[in-house]
């Protein structure tokens, strides 16, 4: 390949920022100064900085932060460096939401405008930032008409605000992301916002470089506490220390009984930690529920080295937030379980990949990994046993697709999120090519204790079909919404009264399982056991978790069409009934919307499209997009929605 | 003097063509097709086998000479026991494997995918798709007039070839032929997402500012029209466009060493399209720009 690359420069800022997420270039080959008498005679790049490919969407993103868009410039030097193909980074640049390719204002706002908001308010607050900001930007960081925010004053040219989908901050609805460009560039969860009012506030506070003072201790319990309510309770396994052990202290985690069960793995020995895990009978937490030891065994069996482990904590599900509060509030056991499975595979290597609306749960993972690798527990001699392994981070740039794990070896590897076909699976061909375990965030925070008690004690909790215990996210209309840890076997009902019911004397109207990828159910479904064998036999799903609840009051005809939205935004556009389909089911719900015209037809043409949705598409997105509608129809009463007026 | 030279004395060449290592022989593989038994050599794909079988399966993305990317999932066919149709372009063929390549579910999915197609792009020039539009029953009009189309204007920004996005089904074709698949020149990728993805320089330069050498194997590999040498979409616009009327030569390339094999397509006396034969072993229908767009002279001297 020859690496063409014409036209405009980086300018200082944006080599700054790029030289300080890949070093500093060194000939003129790879973007430094040209020296005539070195670099006439050899070259640099080529493979050696190709290889490092994975290492584009870092560069990106320091770009972004750094000037709050990617311009020619930047792109054109960051091929330079990496030896990628302009058209091939204008591919991944355009494929991520949180990548502006136009200049953008300063501070940008990403007000989450999806299902769980939207039942707490997410679009009167759009409304009314919409008469103090001027229209949203679209994405790319475009304005859409240029000439509508002029009408914002200066203060529009200064801060722009775009709808988002779901940040996974459901339980404090509704939820926005700020992200601020510059060398001192800031990015901050708000939830809840406090509406309109609170968005401008808060942003004012942040131009003036006012904004959210760090939690010392006790405020970063106490906001764990807000999100977890059962904190403290002698009962709970997953989420026995959030809210309750200081997730930024090693010695507070070890206190705790941390890497007591790394200490015990190395004893056991690889093969039988892979084997308590098949033991416990743990299925995959992050939808597909996959038996995770037989994962693991796979992976282990594999003759090909290097092999790696993948934390998928991309977590972009509308309506959930488990994960989040799991990074946020226990980050240690995540390095403690990835480390786990690394020695019980043959990893040496792991990546956390954590999506880009987490920049708390960024953080804590950080910190985390740099306090273990200080303590000799990641590194080259783990415990001082001779067994290496390490961790890195990986930030996700606005891509629910990157969550389906073969889109996200893609995105790390510095390519678009697009899902790979399978077979072959990860445990064969994953990431780099190589056998990969890849674990949802709450299914490894399930393996040191599975590893303490053994598996055959952990699988006597819960039902002989779904072992251990189980978190689901509650959120929509109940009195307290938050994630919520129970045994399973527990009625959909009952979870639903933990959270303390529908308030305020409304009636339960429907609740989403699942997120948008699941099923829509009425109230006569709260006998339902929430296990996996329970939800098959009332053909719904658990999905990640979500327990979505909606009163009376809620607006489902709505709701329906946001999830359509929702997978027309997201779907990555490699398969034609998943990309078209995905927009044309969108389109059926805004013609039933509007009333009138054939409405069996327009039922019978969303049937048969999401039969060929779910029979054709490569991926789960597009096999998945017409299950919450399809549901909704079959069970709900939509007060005839759609029925000629 | 002895007359002997040096050379003489050396051994003769080995008549022995050595060989790679031998693999070894992988059994072949047995499934049924639509009921009826077939074999195919491991490794092979169930389009293969299907073939194999005189099962017909259409294909859009799908090309001999490149890497399968499975994404227009018109080849769909139904496995026994698997939750979803699979793509028999890339699904390997296994033992024991039972397929259906034309189940009411392999109907259905395959109509539908071309209804989507036919609701959203131009395929007037995709000659391919439109008998198959009629075999599966497609009504692409049942979505409405007011479906969203990737209609925009036509590209015409070299003196080459014209690319008419609004014809693109996206089958990446022309990026793999770009890319690793022939050319490696990485001039064109798929950028954007969803129902917005489309086929793109850099920020969408125009062509001469990008890596393009014009090798014309893009084109060759466009199943729809939407790249099309610049003779062509001239003759097109003006209504002149008759392939009935060409002739159709195999010739050698005049420029190099290489000496690649050129089917050159003439109308009127004139040249109006150069490609090479894709089962060709040297070229696998690939050129490069003197080959493919390098005719001119022929037409510009009167007195040869
Ligand atoms: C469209 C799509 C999005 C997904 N998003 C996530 C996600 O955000 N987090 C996650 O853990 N799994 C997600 N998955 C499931 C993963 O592909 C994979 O099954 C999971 O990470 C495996 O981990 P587990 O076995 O521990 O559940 C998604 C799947 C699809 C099809
Ligand atoms: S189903 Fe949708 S998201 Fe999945 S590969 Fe196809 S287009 Fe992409
Ligand atoms: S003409 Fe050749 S180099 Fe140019 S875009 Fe097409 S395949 Fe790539
Ligand atoms: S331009 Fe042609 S070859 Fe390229 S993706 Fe579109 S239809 Fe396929
Ligand atoms: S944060 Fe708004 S729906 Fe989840
Ligand atoms: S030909 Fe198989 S998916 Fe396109």
């Amino acid at each position: 390949m020859d690496l063409h690359i014409v036209g405009a420069e980086a300018n200082t800022d944006e080599r700054a920022a790029v030289d300080a997420a890949l070093g500093a270039p060194v000939t003129g080959w790879d973007g430094g100064t040209h020296v005539a008498t070195r670099d006439g005679r050899s070259a640099r790049g080529g493979r050696e900085a190709s290889a490092r490919r994975d290492l584009l969407l870092p560069a990106l993103h320091a770009v972004q932060d750094r000037v709050g868009h990617i311009s020619h410039g930047a792109l054109n030097y960051i091929c330079r460096r990496l030896s990628v193909p302009p058209a091939e980074a204008w591919g991944v640049v355009t494929f991520y939401h949180l990548l502006s390719t136009h200049p953008a204002p300063p501070l940008v706002v990403h007000v989450c405008d999806d299902i769980a908001c939207r039942a707490r308010g997410a679009d009167g607050l759009c409304r009314d930032l919409e008469a103090a900001w001027g229209p949203p930007l679209t994405h790319g960081g475009h304005r859409a008409d240029p000439e509508a925010h002029r009408g914002a004053g200066e203060a529009g040219a200064r801060r722009g605000w775009m709808r988002s989908p779901c940040l996974g901050h459901c339980e404090q609805a509704p939820a926005a992301l700020a992200l601020g460009a510059g060398a001192d560039g800031v990015r901050e969860e708000w939830a809840p916002v406090g509406g309109a009012a609170g968005i401008v506030a808060r942003a004012e506070a942040l131009e003036r470089h006012a904004g959210a003072a760090p939690l010392d201790e006790a405020g970063r319990l106490a906001a764990l506490c807000a999100v977890a309510p059962q904190a403290g309770s002698p009962s709970l396994r997953i989420l026995r220390r959030v809210g309750v052990v200081d997730p930024e202290r090693l010695d507070a985690y070890r206190a705790s009984g941390g890497y007591v069960a790394l200490a015990r793995a190395l004893d056991m020995g690889p093969a039988s930690v892979v084997a308590e895990v098949v033991a416990s009978k743990l299925m995959g937490r992050g939808g597909a529920a996959f038996p995770t030891g037989r994962k693991w065994e796979a992976v282990a069996r594999e003759p090909a080295r290097p092999r790696y482990v993948v934390c998928n904590a991309d977590e972009s599900e509308p309506g959930t937030f488990k994960d989040r509060v799991l990074l946020e509030g226990d980050p240690f056991a995540i390095v403690e379980a990835m480390t786990i499975c690394g020695f019980a595979t043959g990893a040496e290597y792991g990546y956390v990949y954590i999506r880009g609306e987490y920049p708390m749960a960024e953080a804590r993972m950080a910190g985390a990994i740099v306090a273990a690798r200080a303590a000799g527990l990641l590194g080259p001699d783990v415990m001082g046993r001779g067994v290496r392994f390490d961790l890195e981070i990986r930030r996700g740039a606005g891509a629910y697709i990157c969550g389906e794990e073969t889109a996200l070896f893609n995105s790390i590897e510095g390519k678009r999120g697009e899902p790979r076909s399978k077979p072959p699976f990860p445990s064969q061909v994953g990431l780099f090519g190589q056998p990969t375990v890849v674990n949802n965030v709450e299914t490894l925070a399930n393996i040191p204790d599975i590893v303490r008690e053994g598996g055959d004690a952990w699988a006597g909790i819960g039902t002989p079909g779904s072992t251990g215990p189980k978190l689901f996210c509650v959120s929509g209309h109940v009195a307290r919404p938050g994630v919520y840890e129970v045994p399973f076997g527990q009625t959909l009902g009952e979870v639903l009264a933990l959270a303390g019911g529908v308030p305020d004397g409304r009636r339960l109207q429907a609740i989403l399982l699942g997120g948008a990828a699941g099923v829509f159910v009425g109230p006569e479904a709260l006998d339902m056991p929430l296990t996996f064998e329970g939800a098959r036999a009332a053909s719904a799903t658990l999905g990640s978790g979500v327990v979505l609840v909606f009163d009376d009051t809620a607006d489902l005809p709505d709701m329906l069409r946001r999830i359509a939205q929702f997978f027309r935004d997201e779907s990555c556009g490699q398969c034609v009934p998943c990309r078209v389909g995905t927009v044309r089911q969108e389109e059926l719900l805004a013609r039933l919307a509007a009333g009138g015209g054939d409405r069996p037809a327009a039922f019978e043409l969303l049937n048969e499209l999401g039969q060929a949705m779910r029979d054709a598409s490569i991926c789960g997105l597009g096999q998945t997009a017409s299950s919450a509608i399809e549901t909704a129809f079959a069970r709900l009463d939509l007060h005839g929605f759609g029925a000629p007026r | 003097m002895s007359t002997d030279s040096l050379w003489y004395h050396l051994p003769p060449p080995s008549t022995v063509v050595p060989t790679p290592p031998a693999e070894a022989p992988r059994a072949p593989v047995a499934l049924s097709i639509d009921g009826r038994e077939v074999e195919v050599a491991a490794g092979d794909t169930v389009l293969d086998a299907c073939r194999t079988a005189g099962a017909s399966v259409p294909t859009l993305c799908y090309l001999e000479t490149l890497t399968p990317v499975n994404a227009c999932r018109l080849c769909v066919v139904e496995q026994e026991g698997a939750r979803v149709l699979v793509p028999a372009c890339s699904r390997k063929a296994e033992p024991g494997m039972k397929i259906q390549t034309a189940s009411p579910r392999v109907r259905t999915a395959r109509k539908v995918v071309l209804e989507l197609l036919a609701s959203s792009v131009d395929l007037s020039t995709a000659g391919e798709l439109t008998p198959l539009l009629e075999e599966y029953g497609a009504a692409p009009g049942r979505f409405g007039a007011g479906a969203a189309t990737v209609a925009q204007p036509v590209k015409d920004d070299n003196d080459l070839y014209v690319r008419d996005y609004g014809k693109c089904v996206l089958c990446y074709k022309c990026v793999e032929a770009c890319g690793t698949d022939a050319q490696h020149t990485f001039a064109i990728a798929v950028a954007g997402r969803g129902f917005q993805a489309h086929i793109s320089t850099e920020l969408d330069v125009p062509l001469p500012d990008s890596a393009c050498v014009y090798c014309g194997n893009c084109i060759a590999v466009c199943p729809t029209g939407a790249l099309m040498a610049k003779p062509e979409f001239l003759l097109r616009q003006a209504e002149q466009w008759a392939p009935e009327r060409q002739a159709v030569t195999d010739t050698i390339c005049p420029y190099c060493g290489v000496g690649c094999t050129l089917t050159v397509h003439v109308q009127d006396q004139q040249i109006v399209k150069v490609t090479s034969p894709i089962d060709n072993g040297t070229t696998r229908g690939h050129l490069c720009v003197k080959g493919r767009f390098g005719f001119e002279y022929v037409h510009s001297e009167p007195e040869r």
